[in-house]
Formats: C-alpha cells, structure tokens, sequence
C-alpha cells in the first residue's frame, strides 16, 4: 500500500494562482497538504517613491474581486499616519460601500464559487419539481420561517428543461469535466435542482448588487470614490433617488440572504453534517479579527465597531485575547524570499528568492516543501499561526458576548438544532459566511436611513481638510480592519511626502500561507488534514474545503521593500503644491 | 438604470454634435450592410456549438423582448453603426456561440472576469449558459486541477483555429518568467500564452494589465511585466483595455467578430476605435463647467457640491480615449467622474505613472477648448495637444507631488 501524492494546479473558482499538493494515505484520508501560490507581482515595490495619497487607488489592483477593501485599508493607513478624522457622511458611505461588498461577494462565492462543491447540476435534471418545491419551503422555514425564493414547479421545470438542452448539447463549456456523478455529492436530486434555481438567480442578483457600489464609487469593480480625508461622492449623497435606489437592492440582496442563501446553506449543510460534526476542515482552531465598520465618528481605534476585534485559541469560546498589532510577523522560511528573520511589517525586509520546483515526473512539477514552496509569506501573531475570515469574526464577536453576533449565530444554530462545534469545520466556515450576510444585510438598511437623514439635515461635508506638507514629513500608520475574507492590514511609513514603506497583511496571506520556522501548517493546509476523499483522481473534498475559505490569492502575495536598494529616480511630472 | 445609458448612447449618436462625427455615408453602410448579412448566412450554416433561445425572446413579448431590443440598439449604437443594422446585431447576437472563448487569467486580479459578470442584456446567465460558448474560465469553471486542464486541452483541440483567446492579466518574463507558472507541470506564463495563442484565431487582451502591463508593469515593474502584443506576434491583437475592462467593449469585439469575421476597425495602441475613438474629455457631463472655467479646487468644496469640473483634482479625462463617459458602467449607474473623483486614465498604457494621481500634469497642455469634430488618439495625437496650452490658473510646477516614472517615450 502506498501513498499517492496529488497535485491540483490550478484550484479554479477563487480568485488568483492556488496550487494544492496533498498526500493521501491508503484508506483515501489526507496526512498532509501543502498550499503554494505560484504568481508575484511585488505591488509594494511599486509604491514606493509614490504620494501616499495615490496609494488607494493602485493597492485597489491587488484584487478584482474584494474590490474596493484595499482600497479602503489603504486610505485609512494613510489617514491614521496623517491624524485624520472623516466627516460622518464619509464613514457612512464607506461602511455602506464595504457592506455591499460582503453581500455580493458572499453571495457570489456561496452559489458561483463554492455551490458546485455541494451541487451537481446533473443530477438536477432527475428532480421532481413539486418535490423540489417542497424541499425549498422545508429548509426557508428552518432558516427562519420565510417564504422560499422563486421556487415554484414552473420555475423549476424551466430550469430543468434549459439546463437538459445545454446538457445535451454535448459541449459543457464551463461545467465540463467536472465531477458530476460523484459519489462526494450527497445533495438529492431536489435539493440539486433547489441550489441550481439559485444559482442562475443569483447570476442575475449579482449584477443588480454590484450597482451598490457603483452608486457611491462609480463602477464595480474598482471604486474610484474613496479620498484621503473621506470620500468625492457628495452628488450621490445629496440626491435621495440615489440613496433610495441604494437601498431598493440592498432589500433584495437581503430578501436572497434570507430566502436562499441561509436556507440552502442549511440544506447543504444537513446533508454534510456527520463531516462537520467530526470536524472535517476544522484547521487551526485559532482565529483572529481586527474588527470593523465604525459606528461612530471616533478617531481611529477608538470606535466602538459592528465587528467586534479579539483572538480565540484553540477553539476555546471562554476566552478572547485582545489584539495588538505589534504582535504581528511575517516569516519568509518556507517562501520565495530572502532571509528567515520575523519582522514586523513597518521593518519587513525580503528579496524575492524564486528556487523553483522539486522534483519532476511524468511532466509533473512537483513543490519542494522541504525548502521554499509559495510566493505567500507566513504571517504570525506573537508566534502562532491563525485563521482570519467571517469564521473567525463570528467566533470571536460570540466568544465576547458581542449582542448582535450572539443572536444571529444563536440563531442559527437552534433553528438548526446544531452544537456550536459545528461551527469548527468546512461547512461552519461556509455557514459563517451566510450567517454574516444576513447580520450585514439587516444593520446596513439603518445606516442607509442613517446617511439619508444626515444629507437631509443639511449635513453635505465629505472631506476632511489637511495641509499635505505638514502632516507628511515624517509619519507612519496602519489599516487594520476586516475585509471579506478577513483581517486585513495595511502599514505605511511616509518621509517628506513620499512613501518609504509599504506592506500589506491580508486575509489569503494569513490562511493561505505555507509552513513557519518551526514547520507549522498554514490554515489551508490545516484544515485539509484529516480529510477523508472519495476519489483520490478527483479534488472534490479538497476544493470544497480550500473553497470553504474563499481564497483570493492575488492578495495574498506581496512583496516588501527592498531594504538598501535604490530605487530608480523618478522624472515628476505632476503639477506640484497647487492644493497644499 | 440600463435604459439610462441606452439613452444616453442613442442621444450622443442622434444629436447633431459639435464633436463626434460618426456618419460614413451611405454608401458605405449599405455596402457593409450586405457583406454583414453574408456572413451571418454563412456563419449559421455552421456547426452550432448550443441552442439559443433569442429568436424566442425576439418574438415574444412583454419584458424580456423590450430588454433586449432596447439593448440591441443600444449595441447597435456602441458599435458605431446606424439603426438600420440592429436586426443584424440581433441576429448576431443568437449567432454568437458559433464563436468560441477560452480565456485565460494569468498576472491579474479577477477584475476583467469580474466585469464580465456585470454585463447586462444578454443577461449574465443567458450569456454564459447560451449566448456566449465560453470553453474555459477560471474564475466561474467546475473543474479544478487535472480535469481543469484536460478541459482546456479538449477546447483548444476541438476549437483549433477558431477560437477567440481572451487575456485577462500581464505576463512578467524577468528571471525567465518565473514569477508566474499554472498547470501541474509548472508552465510559465509567457509559455503558456505562446501555446494557447498558436492555434487561436484572434486574441483580446481584456484590461490594461493585459494591454499594456497595467500595475504590475508601473515602476519600477519588478517582474518585467508586459502586455500580450510585446510577445504575440503573426496573429490578430485586439486591445480592450481599462481597468476594468467595460464588459459593454468585451461584448461588442465579439458581436463584431460575428458580424464581420474580422476584429474591428483599431487605433495605433490596437484598441477598436468603436469604444476608444472618443476623448473621456469631450463628451463628459461636466464638460460646459471646463469651458466656463469652473473647477472643483479641492475635494467636497462648494464646486464639488455644484459639480463643476475635476481637472485641477486630477481628472485625465483630456488624455484618455474610452467610451466610459457615454455609456459608463454597471448598466449606466455611474462613472468616475459622476462620482466627483475624475478619469485616473486606466485606458492609457502607463497610467500608473503618468496620470493616477490627485493633481494635473505640468506639461500637459490641454488643448483649447473650440468645440472643433474630435478625432481618435492617432488623427489626433496627444502629443498635439500642446498645440494650444490653455493657462487654467495652475502653476506649472514640476514638484515632488504625486506620480512617477518619467514620461520617456511618450510624446
């Protein structure tokens, strides 16, 4: 009996380069993984020399699908090293700019990134639609006793009849060669043809969510509204057909999360439960959150916030520690870079190093873990490794007594009848996810009537003003918040105006990252351990556990200064000091 | 929102404008008009790769018919073509997956694919379960893995020849391209472009990172990032870029190659002029504030309330080509300058360097505004621009504010 060791390159369905090697024991359970981005841009070298108050705009092209997160993270780094506090109408646009990003980018991942882990659209096509329809109210009513989304035996025939037509065309284009018919599908057909309705219903919802940014960032992706000092859209703000308009696609993102999304996370959730029971993609067990969205108009740090920050260890909900940025390192042992030293990021110090593969055989190129394997760092807090995203925000905030998080996670886990272990394994990961949404959709409704009434009462100051020249001489500062898929930080030190360094910690670097100095698992890597396959050939278990963290991996590698090097001198071409 | 923008799309191309001269005759457009019709007849006695429902759409009624038809003319209009070539668009439009589309992902951020999920009309669904015969896609596809590639293999195969390869992302060749390898058996990037490129019948590079290098390629561009027309060579190149690429300008290069079998009339940097022909600057909303000398002086000042214009915050509307000011994004929402920030020029190779920052260029010159026809970036040059330098009451100091790079090269 031996072991066989697979690779899958590329992981699809996240965004960014994901390899994947696992090493699967006889009885088809994997002893050992290892997660390795294969793409670098080195973004931070190219801040470098720049205007710190350009930084947003271009940290922005880390990533395409958390658009507008770094853009944000940027712009507060800037802002907390200059002193700065934005007007309220700034905060709120932001927390109502960012809160649409979770619900669309939620939603996206659940149905257009993650559902085919669960779903085969094959096996939809031998659904009965009246018994589908049945299903569909079954598991809205557990979710919380709403009517279910679009589901009717017209719909899901028309559904099953356009679907058959594709499928018997021959060519599958995007679903072809998958794993349909697999024994890890464990969905019935109806239940299938339930996920799959939403799935083509939340293509559509998508688009309609994505406006929520437009509207005060002028398109998705890539907002461009966000300044150092608050934000441009005033025009937006004042217009209260904007801001209704706002608020008419919040509703039906929030009538999706309620009618679907939580009851198809339910549904596939029941199906898989004796895996989360056991805790299959369990991981870390340690997780840690920044905290987000301000809710008052605080300086930085100090607002209270709807996510609440603080690290749990070792799964134990009876105590949280408090996070102190200090605290965090990235080691570079296992990744494609100079040096072994943990520094923190405003001293990070790394030169790309690229060693390249291991062995290669039967045309495969295979990593070589016992060196350097990834171009993601190792990112540390005080000398642990942790797992950052909604998981990890939903545990923390129910391991602190916060009220909110406590109610909806409460919630949903007596609706369910579920232990809170549960919530410590792949499907927990996926259900967090939703959970959140649905927290993030109820509280931005008040913050839209919040913004409404503050424009109302005359209230139209966006921006807060500074002199540049002499808040920029000699400063440093940090973003810490939360983006999506977690904690996520920003760190810049500027001299006379110009940015000397530059980092950025983000969520995929902190889950995706390979093994530490002490050779100690990443949270991918982690979490795979333990995981039984039905077919070693195929992925299926693997890919839904590494989707479970909805990885973005564009983010997640990023290179620091290079200290002592000199840069190339820059020709200036702007016009200069004209809005000092 | 969406018959928003068609409305603006139909009023620029139906108003009697000072500015854009879009009308080539009629002799042309008839002549273009039978060989479109050819090829259309040609193209659907080809091997079908799936069955589209459009015609039922076309014919029936109620919302899903005035949708559609609303869009086709808008379309129609993006294109640059007269009404009469909307049944043609139509019609196109059902052909549409006779073409096939393999697109690729490589030094990117997802934002191009992202985009594309934001198209509109054909809806997202219909394009990708109908419309659209798009064979391989990272960012949406089943597969992962072996299977994943195996899937790329069969379409490449299958397709040989006729397939549309989509870019998306910039391609590093330093340290013998290393900094980025897909597949199992660790294919570098610049290989893997050069493999799938060959037996490709055109390629689009979609976005500015595939154009032109985009941000990987800003300075001092560590990984010696650049674009797909520095290393494809002996085929086809269409250039869409911005960042993010409009999915509007991603459709149409398709739409066109269906109507012509050709890619579509480019400009010298090989962007179709039917989207890159215009100025941001002559067709913006606050352009008459530009002329009045209206300017927005600093970020939420009373200009800003009055939306006046954003050239002293440091629009680049006056340096870039690009549609976005007629037809702007997520089906009209909204565009940079609607939200009060400015054009950074992501349609412009080197934005990164030359114009993404909070201030005006010093040596830029802008022309006068006479209200003279606008040409493309080539008729027109930007170099030219400083033909007339306008003083708008900035000093033209250069100083360590914003930006870098030099501006070697250009102009």
């Amino acid at each position: 009996m031996s072991k066989k060791h697979v690779v899958i390159d590329p992981i699809t369905r996240i965004e960014g380069h994901l390899r994947i090697e696992a090493v699967i024991d006889e009885n088809n359970v994997i002893v050992d993984a290892y997660s390795s981005s294969t793409m670098f841009r080195g973004i931070e070298e190219i801040l470098k020399g720049r205007d710190p108050r350009d930084a947003g705009l271009l940290t922005m092209r880390i990533c395409g699908v958390c658009t507008g997160t770094h853009y944000q993270r940027s712009i507060e780094a800037v802002e907390h090293a200059f002193k700065l506090t934005i007007p309220k109408n700034a905060r709120l646009v932001r927390n109502l700019m960012q809160g649409g990003l979770y619900i669309h980018d939620h939603i996206v991942h659940f149905y257009h990134l993650h559902a085919l882990d669960f779903v085969d659209i094959v096996d939809a096509l031998k659904a009965d639609p009246q018994k589908a329809v049945d299903e569909a109210t079954k598991w809205a009513n557990v979710a919380n006793g709403e009517q279910p989304w679009n589901a009717s035996v017209s719909a899901y025939k028309q559904v099953q009849e356009r679907v058959t037509k594709y499928v018997k065309q021959g060519r599958l284009g995007i679903f072809g060669n998958a794993y349909w018919g697999s024994k890890g599908y464990k969905l019935t057909p109806e239940q299938n043809l339930v996920a799959l309705s939403h799935y083509l219903d939340a293509l559509e919802l998508q688009r309609e969510l994505a406006k929520m940014l437009a509207i005060f960032g002028g398109k998705n992706p890539h907002p461009q509204s966000l300044v150092v000092g608050g934000v441009t859209c005033v025009q937006d703000i004042k217009n209260p057909a904007r801001i209704a308009q706002f608020k008419t696609i919040l509703k039906k993102g929030r009538k999706f999360t309620k009618q679907a999304y939580l009851p198809d996370v339910y549904m596939a959730g029941t199906m898989y439960a004796d895996e989360a029971l056991a805790g299959i993609g369990g991981g870390l067990g340690n997780f840690m959150s920044f905290g987000d969205f301000k809710l008052d108009d605080t300086p930085f740090y100090e607002a209270a916030n709807l996510f609440p920050s603080g690290i749990v260890k070792n799964k134990d909900l009876s105590k949280v520690f408090e996070v102190d940025q200090t605290k965090i390192s990235e080691d570079v042992t296992h990744a494609w870079y100079e040096g072994t030293t943990n520094l923190h990021p405003y001293e990070g110090e790394t030169v790309p190093k690229y060693t390249g593969f291991g062995k290669k055989e039967n045309g495969i190129a295979y990593l070589d873990t016992k060196n350097k394997y990834s171009w993601i760092k190792s990112p540390l807090y005080n000398d642990e490794r942790m797992e950052v995203g909604p998981l990890a925000r939903m545990v923390v905030g129910f391991a602190k007594g916060d009220k909110r998080i406590q109610k909806y996670v409460g919630t949903f886990l007596k609706n369910g009848n579920l232990p809170a272990k549960v919530l410590f394994s792949t499907i927990g990961r996926t259900a967090a996810r939703a959970i959140e949404t649905e927290l993030m959709a109820d509280e931005m409704m008040n913050w839209v009537d919040e913004l409404a009434a503050n424009a109302a009462s005359g209230d139209l100051s966006t921006w807060t003003e500074f002199n540049f020249e002499e808040v920029s001489g000699d400063v440093k500062g940090y973003g810490m918040a939360e983006a999506p898929r977690g904690g996520l930080g920003h760190w810049v030190k500027v001299k006379n105006g110009k940015i000397v360094n530059y980092q950025a910690v983000v969520p995929s670097t902190w889950n995706a990252a390979p093994r530490d100095y002490k050779g100690r698992m990443g949270a991918y890597e982690a979490a795979l351990i333990g995981t039984p396959v039905v077919n070693p050939d195929e992925p299926l278990e693997i890919i839904r556990t590494i989707h479970s963290f909805d990885p973005c991996i564009a983010c997640a590698v990023h290179i620091v200064d290079t200290k002592g090097k000199e840069i190339s001198v820059y020709k200036v071409n702007p016009v200069g000091g004209s809005r000092a | 929102m969406a018959a928003d923008s068609q409305e603006m799309v139909k009023k620029i191309f139906t108003q009697k404008s000072a500015r854009i001269d879009t009308n080539r005759g009629e002799e042309y457009y008839n002549s273009l008009f039978k060989k479109m019709k050819g090829r259309l007849k040609e193209l659907r006695a080809s091997e079908k790769l799936k069955d589209v429902d459009m015609m039922d759409i076309i014919e029936s009624d109620g919302v899903n018919r005035r949708d559609f038809m609303k869009w086709v003319s808008g379309t129609t209009a993006t294109l640059m073509l007269p009404a009469m070539f909307a049944p043609l668009v139509a019609e196109a439009t059902e052909l549409m997956n006779r073409v096939p589309v393999i697109w690729i992902e490589l030094q990117d951020c997802a934002g191009n694919s992202e985009a594309l999920l934001r198209s509109h009309a054909p809806t997202v669904d219909e394009l990708l379960f109908e419309v659209l015969s798009l064979e391989f896609n990272e960012t949406i596809m089943a597969a992962s893995g072996h299977q994943a590639e195996a899937q790329l293999e069969d379409a490449v195969h299958h397709f040989k020849g006729k397939y549309l390869l989509f870019v998306e992302g910039s391609i590093p060749v330093a340290n013998n391209g290393t900094y980025g390898t897909i597949g199992a058996s660790g294919e570098t990037f610049v290989d893997h472009l050069a493999r799938l490129s060959k037996d490709a019948a055109a390629i689009v590079a979609v976005g500015t990172c595939a154009t032109f290098g985009g941000v990987a390629a800003a300075s001092p561009n560590p990984t010696g990032a650049v674009g797909v027309m520095d290393l494809v060579k002996g085929k086809p190149v269409v250039n869409i870029p911005a960042c993010p690429a409009n999915p509007a300008n991603m459709v149409g290069v398709v739409l066109h190659y269906v109507l012509t079998g050709q890619i579509p009339e480019l400009d010298s940097l090989l962007r179709p002029k039917f989207a890159f022909g215009y100025r941001i600057h002559d067709n913006c909303e606050r352009r008459a504030h530009f002329d009045a000398g209206e300017f927005v002086e600093e970020w939420g000042d009373e200009g800003a309330k009055n939306n006046f214009c954003l050239y002293k915050v440091g629009c680049k509307g006056p340096m870039t080509f690009n549609n976005c000011s007629i037809i702007r994004y997520n089906e009209g929402t909204n565009w940079p300058v609607g939200v009060g920030r400015g054009c950074i020029g992501c349609s412009e190779p080197d934005f990164w360097d030359k114009y993404a920052y909070e201030s005006p260029m010093a040596d830029a010159n802008i022309k006068a505004p006479t209200g003279g026809v606008e040409k493309t970036v080539d008729e027109f040059g930007l170099g030219l621009l400083s033909a007339a330098a306008v003083g708008i009451g900035i000093h033209a100091v250069a100083s360590a504010v914003g930006g870098k790079k030099s501006d070697e090269g250009d102009k």
